[in-house]
């Protein structure tokens, strides 16, 4: 399978052709250098992002979260149906954990701002 | 007796924070920032996505994260901060008007100010898009803060005019929050976002983008119904036949940032046209001495990290200002700093070559997207840098960092231009 992406390394942003062998990258194409071998090697066989999203809180003011750490891409709608599925009581503080293992991912979603 | 302060910082976001903590620390306690918002943090409390601090921290924060790590240096240092505070005027002789539920109306004196106002968004009005006036349209950083911070979803069918970051962000922010971003228009040939933004907001989520693409009318008598989409040709202009309607009920618009200088024009600042922002020299001096501009009012970042880098250096140059009382030790020798080939605009505009002090950024956009291409510094004959660059984009501004040593017997102009590779 081919699969065609832009590099995210630098402003470049270079085409990429990317052949796929059972989820790995056999082939890379179109890079200007090895910032991009790596980018596309992660981003068709895990690729991962990070989630920022709004949690609602019992006073009706919405507190931003975020993942503690990137989950699979496959997972963000879910992550975020998880977190909008939750109320966060007042205060919150940087840091607390608004959901715990959200969607299953086994990464916590936790709070990005003081808030009450 | 009118009250007085040392040092008065106009604007409490990134670059006003940054200021007044380097001001600080260089000796001057005497300071107040003026927030008109009731927080500190300015637009970074809405910029609830993370990438913010790579260079800083060297992690990837969220805005509201960022402005925390800034906020909580300011408290710690006991910085006087005035939320809830419109500054609504500076006088050329430095007395600013503040006013306040609080504190009603008061002018207060001051030694020095930092400008840290910030930009504001260009509106539907600016941009002259034809159609009718209906509810539905918004610039894409009202409608950030409607999502993040007022919990409110403007709409469910989306199109997106500008591919500014800050509309990037929002086709994803508004595709997690349950609409439909059918469309990212924009006019130029290339995108105004960071690629990362194309990739992460727009590809990942299979949101198309076409480039040279405008908004050429606007339906719908109450509420937005739809619009309709051209292509545009070499000159911006619409091309018969191309258009295509796009059933909407929502459209913002991400079409570029203007600093907010209206404080600045009526203390009669001088403004660089190219910028729209207050023509500085190296210590970031506009053209009224003891008045300084950092950040988005002078001219606009794409990266927070600049920001605050900048406004440390108003902010230790203000304390300068105020510890020398506006004397200079040499006899000041301005050369002009010229926008060549290639480059749009330079900030600073001018350099005082006989009074440099610490490293100078400079700092500037290129005009186009330029590959293989050398950046290069000179002043006549005298190639002060010449830097190789893989690629240029007017997207992500520039920084090249001159050495005071290397600017000794400099005298005339220095052109900073932008000479194409043969790739």
């Amino acid at each position: 399978m081919t699969r065609n992406m832009i590099c995210i390394g630098c402003p470049m942003g270079c085409e990429l052709t990317v052949e796929v062998e059972n989820g790995r990258a056999v082939s890379v194409t179109g890079n200007t250098c090895g910032i991009g071998r790596k980018y596309a090697e992660a981003e068709v066989s895990a690729p991962t992002r990070m989630v920022t999203t709004t949690i609602m809180s019992d006073s009706g003011v919405p507190v931003p979260v975020k993942t503690r750490t990137a989950v699979p891409k496959e997972k963000i709608f879910d992550v975020v149906s998880a977190v909008k599925s939750s109320v966060i009581r007042l205060p919150a503080r940087i840091g607390d954990t608004a959901v715990e293992n959200a969607a299953g991912t086994g990464i916590d979603v936790i709070v990005t701002k003081d808030v009450g | 007796m009118a009250e007085h302060i040392s040092l008065a910082v106009i604007g409490g976001g990134p670059a006003g924070m940054a200021a007044a903590i380097a001001a600080y620390d260089s000796g001057v306690t005497d300071v107040t920032v003026f927030e008109r918002d009731d927080e500190l943090g300015g637009i970074l409390n809405q910029c609830i996505h993370n990438g913010f601090g790579l260079h800083s921290f060297k992690e990837e924060l969220t805005g509201p994260e960022y402005a925390g790590r800034y906020a909580g240096q300011v408290k710690k240092r006991g910085i006087r901060c005035e939320t809830g505070s419109m500054v609504l005027s500076v006088s050329p002789d430095k007395r600013i008007t503040v006013v306040s539920k609080e504190k009603g109306l008061r002018v207060i004196e001051t030694d020095a100010v930092i400008l840290a106002m910030g930009c504001r968004e260009r509106p539907r009005g600016a941009l002259n898009i034809p159609g009718m006036r209906p509810q539905g349209i918004y610039t894409a950083g009202t409608a950030q803060k409607l999502v993040n911070c007022e919990g409110v979803l403007p709409g469910k069918e989306v199109v997106i005019l500008g591919s500014g970051d800050i509309g990037l962000i929002m086709a994803r922010r508004m595709t997690l929050e349950g609409a439909h971003v059918k469309l990212v228009a924009e006019l130029m040939p290339y995108s105004g976002g960071l690629k990362r933004n194309i990739v992460q907001c727009l590809d990942d989520y299979g949101i198309p983008l076409k480039l040279s693409h405008t908004v050429v009318d606007i339906r719908g008598k109450r509420r937005l119904e739809g619009v309709v989409i051209a292509e545009v040709d070499g000159t911006g202009t619409p091309i018969p036949g191309t258009e295509e309607y796009y059933e909407c009920d929502t459209l913002l618009l991400s079409c570029g940032l203007i600093p907010e200088n209206e404080l600045s024009i009526s203390a009669g600042i001088t403004i660089n046209g190219a910028t729209n922002g207050p023509a500085v020299d190296e210590t970031l001096a506009t053209s009224i001495p003891g008045i300084f501009a950092c950040g988005n009012v002078l001219h606009v970042h794409d990266l927070v990290d600049f920001v605050s880098e900048e406004a440390g250096r108003a902010g230790r140059n203000a304390a300068k200002y105020i510890a020398d009382k506006g004397a200079r030790v040499n006899e000041p020798h301005i050369v002009k700093l010229i926008a060549g080939n290639g480059v749009r605009y330079t900030v600073p505009g001018m350099i005082d070559t006989a009074n440099t002090g610490e490293d100078i950024h400079l700092r500037f956009r290129a005009r186009n997207v330029y590959k293989g291409c050398t950046i290069k510094v000179s002043a006549g004959d005298n190639t002060i840098v010449s830097k190789k660059k893989r690629i240029t984009v007017p997207s992500e501004m520039e920084d090249i960092i001159l050495k005071p040593e290397t600017l000794g017997g400099i005298d005339g102009d220095i052109t900073v231009e932008i000479e194409e590779g043969s790739v």
